[in-house]
Parts: C-alpha cells; sequence; structure tokens
C-alpha cells in the first residue's frame, strides 16, 4: 500500500472504536456501543483540524485513539507514514513524541501536588533526557514558549490562575517537542477575558514551532478563528468536512447548518432553522442516516439503509447525506 | 396597572465574611426591570451575577449577606419580609433556573410530582389536581408524551429534558419575575437554541419579566432587550443589547466584544489576532482601589487608581461607570 507522506503528518483510515455493552459475567446480551464508527481524516503538516460535534458524538474516543490511548477496533492510523494502528508498549512511548494532548480543564489535569518543574520534568526523564543542564534548558525554553516565567517553574498549579495553568497544560503537552497536539476543549473552562490569550499563544506556536493541531471544541467561533479545515460529526461518523471558509459559509449537511445556526447571533433577538430532539442513544442508532430523525429535510429514503457515504460534492469538500444539494 | 417597574435595585451590597473581616462582593448595584422585560447580566466567574440573582429571591447564605442597598418587588421592599412570606413569594411570583438541572432537582421525586408541588403550596390545588395540571405544565415546555414523564425520575431524563422540567417548575404559577442562571451552559449548543427558545416564548406568552444571566455576550445580547456587564462587583455598562456590541462604553465591555471569535467575524474581515485583555479577574478580598478594571485597563490614568468612578448617563440611553468611557 502507498504509504506517501509528504504533506500528510497523519491520515486515519476507516477507524472505528466499539466499547461491549453487557453481557460478560451476568449473562444478557452483549451489545456494542459504536463511539466512533468508521472515520477517515487526513491532517495536513502546519495545519489546525477543527472536530466539531455535541456530546457523545464519540469527538473524545477519536482523539483518545489518535494517541494511542484507546485501542481501535479496526482502521488504520498512519503517523508520518508509519502505521501505527496495532502498535502498544514501546511504541508507546514514540507515540507520546509524536503527539501530544492539551486537556479541557487545567484545574484537573495538573497534578496538584507537583511542581511545574517536576510536571514538565517526568516526561524528560521517561524520554531518556538526564542531564540535569538538558531539562533545565529544556524547561526553560518551553516556560518562554508559553509565556511564563523560569521562577514560576518552583510553584504549585494552585499558585496560578486559570490562564496561567492552561499555558503549563500547554508547556507540558510541547515538552516532549511532539509534532502533532490534540486540543481538547482548549479554552472553554476559561474566563471570557482569558480565552484570547490562550487562542493567540496557540497559533502563534503553530507558526513559530510548526506544529499541527486537532482541535476539539463546540465552540463555532473559536474553531472558524483557529481551523484550516473542519470536520463535523454525528453519532461516531463525520458527516460533512471541508476547508473552514466552505463549512463556515457554504454548510450543506443539514447538521452543519444547524449548528451554525443555533448559535445565538448578537445582533438579532431570534434564532435561525432549529432541529429538534437530542442525539439519539448509540447503543440504538436510527436506521439509514443516523441523522434522519432530527433532521428537518428528511424524507423517506433517509430511513432506509445502508447509512449514506462520506461522497466528495466539490474539492475537498465532503458530505454524508443522500438529500445533499436538494435542498435550498 | 401601577406604573412602577416590577423589580428596583437600588445600591445593592452583598458582603462576603472571611473571619471577622465583611468584602463587597457587589456594590452599588442599581437597576430596574419592567413588567415583562428582558435584562441580562453578563460577566466572568466571580463578578457578582449569580449572587445578584440570588439575593433577589433571598437565597443568600453564610458567608454571604446582604450589606446594604433597597430591593424592591412590586413595590414591596424583599428584605423586611419575613421567611414565610418570601416562602410565598419565591416560587409564585419570582422564580429561578439555575445551571445544572442534575442538582437542582430531588433526585427521589418524579418530576411530575416535582412540578405538581407548586400547585398545592401556591395554589392550594389537591394533589390530584395538581398531577393533572402538571401534565400540561411538561406539555407546555414540549417534553413528548408528557403523562409518561410526569412518572420518570430525573435521571432517567436527559440534560435538556431536565432542563425543560426545571422551566415547567419555574413557571408552573406563572411568576412577574424569571431569574435564569446560566440556563444553558451544561447543554449542546443544539438543545441550548431549544432551550432559549421555549423560555423566550413562555416569558413573551405570559408576560413574564427575566433577568438572565450569563458569561456568554453573544448568547445575552440575543435574549435580552437590554444588558448590564458586571466586572469585579459592578455594573460597569448598562446598555441596550445592539449597542454593546456595536458601540461599547467601558473599556472592559470593549475588551471583551474585541477579545470573542465571534462566529462569522473570520469570514467577513479574515482572520486577525484577538485582542488580549491583560491579568486576570481580581478575587473579591483584593479587589483594586479606584475603578476596579484600572490595572487591566488601556486606558488608565491617574484618577482611574486614585478615584472610584461614578456612574454616568449616556446621551444614547444607558449608562457607563468610567472617567475615560467613550
Amino acid at each position: 500500500m502507498n504509504e506517501t507522506h509528504g504533506d500528510t503528518i497523519m491520515r486515519v483510515e476507516n477507524l472505528a472504536v466499539h466499547f461491549p455493552m453487557g453481557g460478560g459475567l451476568f449473562g444478557g446480551q452483549r451489545r456494542w456501543l459504536h463511539a466512533v464508527d468508521g472515520v477517515d481524516l487526513e491532517l495536513k503538516r502546519g495545519e489546525c483540524l477543527g472536530l466539531v460535534g455535541e456530546s457523545g458524538c464519540g469527538k473524545s474516543t477519536l482523539a483518545l485513539s489518535l494517541l494511542g490511548l484507546q485501542a481501535p477496533t479496526r482502521g488504520r492510523i498512519i503517523l508520518d507514514g508509519h502505521d501505527v494502528s496495532g502498535s502498544a508498549g514501546k511504541d508507546r512511548k514514540d507515540r507520546a513524541r509524536f503527539a501530544q494532548m492539551v486537556f479541557q480543564d487545567p484545574y484537573s489535569s495538573l497534578n496538584p501536588r507537583q511542581t511545574v518543574r517536576t510536571t514538565l520534568e517526568a516526561p524528560l526523564r521517561l524520554h531518556g533526557v538526564t542531564s540535569r543542564s538538558e531539562i533545565d534548558d529544556r524547561i526553560a525554553d518551553v516556560l518562554k514558549h508559553v509565556g511564563l516565567r523560569t521562577d514560576q517553574a518552583e510553584r504549585f498549579p494552585h499558585e496560578f490562575s486559570g490562564g496561567q495553568r492552561q499555558r503549563i497544560g500547554i508547556a507540558r503537552a510541547l515538552i516532549l517537542r511532539p509534532k502533532i497536539i490534540i486540543l481538547d476543549e482548549p479554552v472553554s473552562a476559561l474566563d471570557v477575558s482569558i480565552r484570547a490569550q490562550i487562542i493567540n499563544l496557540l497559533l502563534e506556536l503553530k507558526e513559530t514551532l510548526g506544529l499541527s493541531y486537532v482541535m476539539i471544541s463546540h465552540d463555532l467561533g473559536v474553531v472558524e478563528h483557529m481551523s484550516d479545515r473542519v470536520a463535523v460529526m454525528y453519532l461516531g461518523r463525520i458527516v460533512e468536512t471541508g476547508g473552514w471558509e466552505t463549512i463556515f459559509t457554504n454548510p450543506q449537511h443539514p447538521y452543519t447548518r444547524a449548528l451554525i445556526a443555533a448559535i445565538p447571533d448578537p445582533f438579532s433577538r431570534t434564532t435561525g432553522v432549529k432541529i429538534t430532539g437530542e442525539i439519539p442513544n448509540p447503543l440504538n442508532p436510527p436506521t439509514g442516516c443516523g441523522f434522519h430523525p432530527r433532521c428537518p429535510e428528511a424524507r423517506d429514503i433517509c430511513r432506509i439503509p445502508p447509512a449514506p457515504l462520506l461522497e466528495a460534492i466539490a474539492e475537498d469538500h465532503l458530505v454524508r447525506c443522500r438529500r445533499v444539494g436538494e435542498f435550498a | 396597572m401601577s406604573q412602577k417597574p416590577l423589580l428596583e435595585v437600588e445600591n445593592l451590597r452583598i458582603d462576603l465574611s472571611i473571619g471577622d473581616t465583611k468584602f463587597p462582593a457587589v456594590q452599588d448595584v442599581s437597576f430596574t426591570i419592567g413588567r415583562g422585560e428582558t435584562l441580562g447580566l453578563v460577566g466572568e466567574s466571580g463578578c457578582g451575577k449569580s449572587i445578584t440573582a440570588l439575593a433577589l429571591i433571598g437565597l443568600l447564605r453564610h458567608p454571604l449577606s446582604i450589606g446594604g442597598g433597597i430591593i424592591r418587588f412590586d413595590g414591596r421592599e424583599i428584605q423586611s419580609l419575613s421567611p414565610a412570606q418570601m416562602r410565598q413569594l419565591r416560587g409564585d411570583r419570582i422564580s429561578m433556573i439555575f445551571q445544572e438541572p442534575m442538582t437542582a432537582l430531588n433526585p427521589l421525586s418524579p418530576v411530575g410530582r416535582q412540578i405538581a408541588e407548586m400547585f398545592v403550596l401556591h395554589k392550594g390545588a389537591s394533589w390530584r389536581d395538581a398531577e393533572r395540571q402538571a401534565v400540561e405544565a411538561l406539555a407546555s415546555v414540549r417534553v413528548p408524551a408528557p403523562e409518561r414523564r410526569v412518572k420518570d425520575y430525573p435521571h432517567q431524563l436527559s440534560g435538556g429534558m431536565r432542563q425543560r422540567v426545571m422551566i415547567a417548575i419555574a413557571l408552573a404559577c406563572s411568576p412577574d419575575l424569571l431569574l435564569a442562571d446560566e440556563p444553558t451552559t451544561a447543554l449542546d449548543v443544539t438543545v441550548q437554541a431549544e432551550i432559549l427558545d421555549l423560555i423566550r416564548d413562555l416569558c413573551a406568552e405570559r408576560g413574564t419579566a427575566v433577568l438572565m444571566i450569563s458569561h456568554d455576550l453573544g448568547l445575552i445580547a440575543n435574549m435580552c432587550r437590554r444588558v448590564g456587564v458586571m466586572y469585579a462587583g459592578r455594573i460597569v455598562e448598562e446598555r441596550a443589547a445592539e449597542d454593546v456590541f456595536r458601540a461599547p462604553s467601558h473599556p472592559y465591555t470593549s475588551g471583551l466584544v474585541a477579545s470573542l471569535p465571534l462566529l462569522g467575524a473570520r469570514a467577513r474581515q479574515g482572520r486577525h489576532r484577538l485582542m488580549e485583555i491583560a491579568g486576570v479577574v481580581p478575587p473579591v478580598a483584593a479587589f483594586p482601589a479606584g475603578c476596579r478594571f484600572h490595572p487591566r485597563c488601556r486606558a488608565s490614568t491617574e484618577i482611574c487608581v486614585a478615584a472610584d468612578p461614578e456612574v454616568t448617563l449616556l446621551p444614547n440611553g444607558g449608562s457607563v461607570r468610567c472617567h475615560h468611557h467613550e
């Protein structure tokens, strides 16, 4: 198989993560929850891919499997030309050096009993950096990048504000000099006046360090601002993907349209098109198109299996909808 | 009907007691809400917006207490009411919905009973009548199959459904004033849109005034006719919703507006660096002297450190608390 990578730093092919539910010790029927159900993604070098969807759509499970923290049921993950789908154990370390994560909540994701230095030092030691001077240099370097002073390394997380803690979280992700950073709702736990600082910092770091991002967020304003490309997920599948401008100015899937219309417009006192209901139970997904029970455009054909395919309707614009283009 | 506003808050002060010291967590907060009007209070965590709402409904508890000022609801000063009178008012004429409906609902009682309780306590209905009305109340908040849903316990419902139950309880007695504290923050965006529509429609139908509290300036501007921006225990700017975004007057408000990555902004104007507000929100015990925003303000001068700015009325309506307002 052709493993060319060039511009592509990560490729995900038909990735699925299924969780067993029930069954086991007390009998009963074992069922499978399809948290991620056949996802294809491509992350280009230096780009930020925004991953959008509501709770339960599988975006966090997908992120964990990209990091190697959740074994996929099937499919392939190709990092910089290397197939890492089956890897575990020793390869874990290589992947940690390649991809890291910034978590949503900088209050719960930092160890309260460790100074910033201890938090930053642990991964270095695990990865064989043992010389005192090199450790000090790398810590000083990464702190400078995230806008903290070197003397602040001796402090504990509680001595920092939320924005500063998120800077520590970013420093922790950067310390091994990874190529890819997965950002899981990186600003949603922060005060509104602090968010811009972190968003600006992340965009600067992407340029200066040549990073690639996969950013999970439900805040479409942040996604539009930061992303180069966007993938919209629903019930474990990508329903639409394309360049940020395509997704935000010419969305084609009814779900993408509904997400965008659902954002309150500060300049009007009304709201756009609405969808009703909530995400169905993924243990018992609807037949045919997973979105049909909530879709304002659904017709009988949408209820009939199999599920529609993710199909290109223009260059770099894929949509998973049978009726795409049929509605205004 | 009287011309007086439904709710008048004058120079409200809320103290936070730490040991023997009292710190003003909210100070000199004044606003009015007319019948059927919508007012939004927007601000970051710790600015005092939620405790302002709790003070209105008589739910402040130690270490928080009302330290001064007047809250007049329909002409009556609520501080002078006895606990029993306050209980009568609460739920009947003023009610509240909270951010996390799971912690606000009783997990051991079916939701129908929790709604029915309102009719029994405030309207003297029998339980049988009240339970029938509970079904109607659930139907009014657009819960499908309400006659079955009334028997459900909160854990059996999704977050959006629970918030609908909260709204049904809050609006059961058609109150004059609804306090909504971050009612959709815990919900997904498509569900948020439905809940906001529901609050908007039901309150308009019943003539219920709304005080909505949120950290989301866009949401507040969309939902409310007037907006009060709070910072460090004060309302720093109060304006018509559309003016807050188009022509903010206080440097904090204009900083916030310029720091938001608003949907559609990049498509219209391309990506530019978001404006940052330096520093952090000060804790209650360390509110700075003078203007409380001065350490973070780009327009700050000597007078901002020396003197607390007064409220200035703006020519096009609204007010601002700043020495150098635009």
